[in-house]
């Protein structure tokens, strides 16, 4: 709005900043929770100002975890992570922009069953299929690999739709003009389809970072080795029981881990981020 | 460049839906032929039959003496002007150009040589590096037809290149492409529902309706001599006026109608809608005695009035036509 309301101005932003307060201070509290010992942050109330441990909190979680709980190192299951929220979102893209590619532009038997079959699975979320899926993986013996934690979780319906849907919106004429130039299928597919798809793939791979890195009943069930831990997993196994025993400054430094590699992977790829999700370069 | 030949080309997509009832014709090499007809009359996709984008279900198509039917389109040795320019938005003006031949595996050298001639030849030499979005429409235009031309091929073919283009550029476009068919002289098929870009370009054209040609002949001929009702309705703007006499159809073209004294009028006209045009006027209404409706066109030193209106014509430009078959009949 252009209008020169001082009082609307001061409210709008007085509406903002309380926002923005009560999404950005639980944060803070765990930062602040992060730099005290155990002790400190027992007192009531707790302290708002951060205090002088946070080089000994952090080394000690990143290479020896907790004193009472989980001693896995979080430097491990931060890479543990890094591998799976990689792993997922590229093998989705992957598989998804090929069967996607197949639906659109190729006409073969039961492709619109196949389609509708990849379709219904959307309505089907992980927890549905966990127990056979547990077993599967189980019995191929992927349990405490980077295979188990990231194969079950590749497959993709939103992913295939996402693109499917791009797919139709650009123009029949550019892959017939591809034909006429000579291209093959999977020519025009390299030199034509990925080009434009590069928005779309990036707003994917930021969604499926964070639904990778984030996930946690999957990876909870398939490992037990220590050295597979990944970082959401490594937060639960710090907690032992009672509230008194837990080390809550060392659980707070290990959350703050764990919330760091999404945020930034937010903010760097936040422009194409947005690009793929309001425009298509046609 | 080529002779193309269509031999009873049919098309149906099932058994009870054909689309193209058998076109014949023998283009020359070199010709420029243009298809007219109006939206939904098969005119696209017997280009894109030609093109090899569409099957051909009977029939044969021959490029160059050499039978088409069963070969992709690359390997047919034409190159296609798409409506929408189909020109791919993440490449530069250049390497929109230069694909097809890097496809083809051409020397690098050889690539940058052509696609500088066409540069030149259209224009375009300052806009190599842009985007396709940061070109105009004729910009696009002309970029697509560079695309057809560097492939050097045997047959350009340009379905309804034109039409995006708003009407000041759609008449300038059509003097390059003209002045281009000279210097190439590419044997060329030219799909168009505009009459005026087919009457201006074609050395020969195919008027088609439901599928079927209906006439194939130079534009002067087509228009002087139309063969059915149909062309000579489709053909013309205002079209031929037909009215019934003696169990057949009178066709007459409205500049063939001029006004008269009441005494020697041969068609009165009750007229109700005047169109002036500035050069001239269009007048229409109803004749008196069957109601036909009729349109004139009147030099603008007429001073039309609705009302009656008595006209006369030279009996040597009517036209005849069979009512039931709409075909013309030789007086």
């Amino acid at each position: 709005m252009v209008e020169n309301r001082p009082w609307l101005t001061f409210f709008s932003h007085a509406v903002l900043v309380a926002g923005v307060l009560l999404v950005a201070f639980p944060v803070y509290v765990t930062f602040v929770a992060s730099t005290h010992t155990l002790e400190a942050i027992m007192q009531v109330p707790m302290p708002l100002l951060p205090g002088d441990k946070l080089v000994e909190n952090y080394t000690q979680v990143l290479t020896a975890g907790s004193t009472r709980g989980s001693k896995a190192a979080v430097s491990v299951m931060l890479v543990n992570s890094t591998v799976m929220a990689l792993v997922i979102p590229l093998g989705k893209i992957t598989i998804s922009i090929l069967s996607a590619f197949a639906i659109v532009y190729f006409r073969f038997p039961l492709r619109m069953f196949i389609f509708w079959m990849i379709f219904v699975t959307l309505m089907l979320p992980v927890e549905v299929r966990i127990i056979p899926t547990f077993k599967v993986i189980a019995d191929l013996g992927m349990l405490n690999s980077y295979a188990g934690l990231t194969v079950p979780l590749i497959a993709s319906a939103t992913a295939t739709f996402l693109f499917r849907q791009f797919f139709m919106t650009v123009p029949d004429e550019l892959a017939e003009a591809a034909r006429v130039d000579g291209a093959t299928p999977m020519r025009f597919f390299r030199d034509v389809l990925l080009p434009l798809s590069k928005t779309t793939m990036a707003a994917l791979f930021v969604i499926q970072f964070i639904y990778g890195w984030n996930q946690y009943l999957w990876p909870l069930l398939i490992t037990t080795e220590e050295s597979m831990y990944t970082t959401v997993i490594g937060i639960k196994r710090m907690i032992t029981g009672s509230d008194a025993i837990n080390e809550w400054n060392l659980i707070m430094a290990t959350a703050m881990l764990a919330m760091l590699p999404p945020a930034l992977v937010v903010l760097l790829m936040q422009k194409w981020f947005v690009k793929g999700l309001v425009e298509t370069e046609k | 460049m080529a002779s193309v030949s269509l031999r009873d080309v049919r098309k149906s997509y099932t058994a009870d839906l054909q689309v193209i009832h058998g076109v014949s014709m023998e283009i020359k090499d070199g010709e420029f032929i243009v298809i007219l007809g109006p939206s939904g009359c098969g005119k696209s996709t017997l280009l894109r039959m030609v093109a090899g984008l569409e099957t051909i279900t009977g029939g044969e198509i021959a490029i160059g003496g050499r039978v088409v039917n069963n070969l992709e389109p690359k390997d047919r040795d034409i190159a296609m002007v798409f409506q929408n320019y189909a020109l791919y938005p993440h490449m530069s003006v250049y390497d929109n150009m230069a694909y097809g031949l890097r496809i083809r595996g051409l020397p690098k050298a050889e690539i940058d040589s052509r696609v500088q001639k066409a540069a030149g030849i259209l224009e375009l030499a300052r806009f190599l590096e842009r985007k396709p979005r940061a070109l105009s429409g004729g910009q696009r235009q002309r970029v697509a037809m560079g695309r057809a031309i560097v492939r050097e091929p045997k047959v350009f073919l340009f379905d309804e290149p034109l039409s995006n283009l708003d009407a000041k550029l759609r008449v300038q476009m059509r003097g390059e492409l003209q002045a281009l068919h000279r210097r190439l002289g590419t044997t060329s098929l030219f799909v168009t529902h505009d009459q005026v870009e087919a009457m201006t370009l074609a050395q020969r054209m195919i008027v088609m309706n439901a599928g079927r040609a209906e006439q194939i002949g130079a534009p002067l001929e087509v228009y002087a001599k139309p063969a059915t009702t149909f062309v000579a309705g489709f053909i013309g703007s205002p079209p031929m006026n037909l009215i019934p006499r003696e169990g057949r159809l009178m066709g007459i073209r409205p500049e063939h109608l001029e006004p008269c004294a009441e005494s020697e009028a041969m068609l009165t006209v009750e007229v109700d809608l005047i169109e002036p045009l500035g050069a001239d006027t269009l007048v229409y209404g109803h004749l008196g005695g069957d109601g036909a409706r009729v349109a004139a066109r009147l030099h603008a030193s007429v001073d039309a009035r609705t009302g009656k209106l008595p006209l006369r014509y030279d009996p040597a430009q009517v036209h005849w036509f069979d009512p039931a078959s709409g075909r013309r009949l030789e007086a």
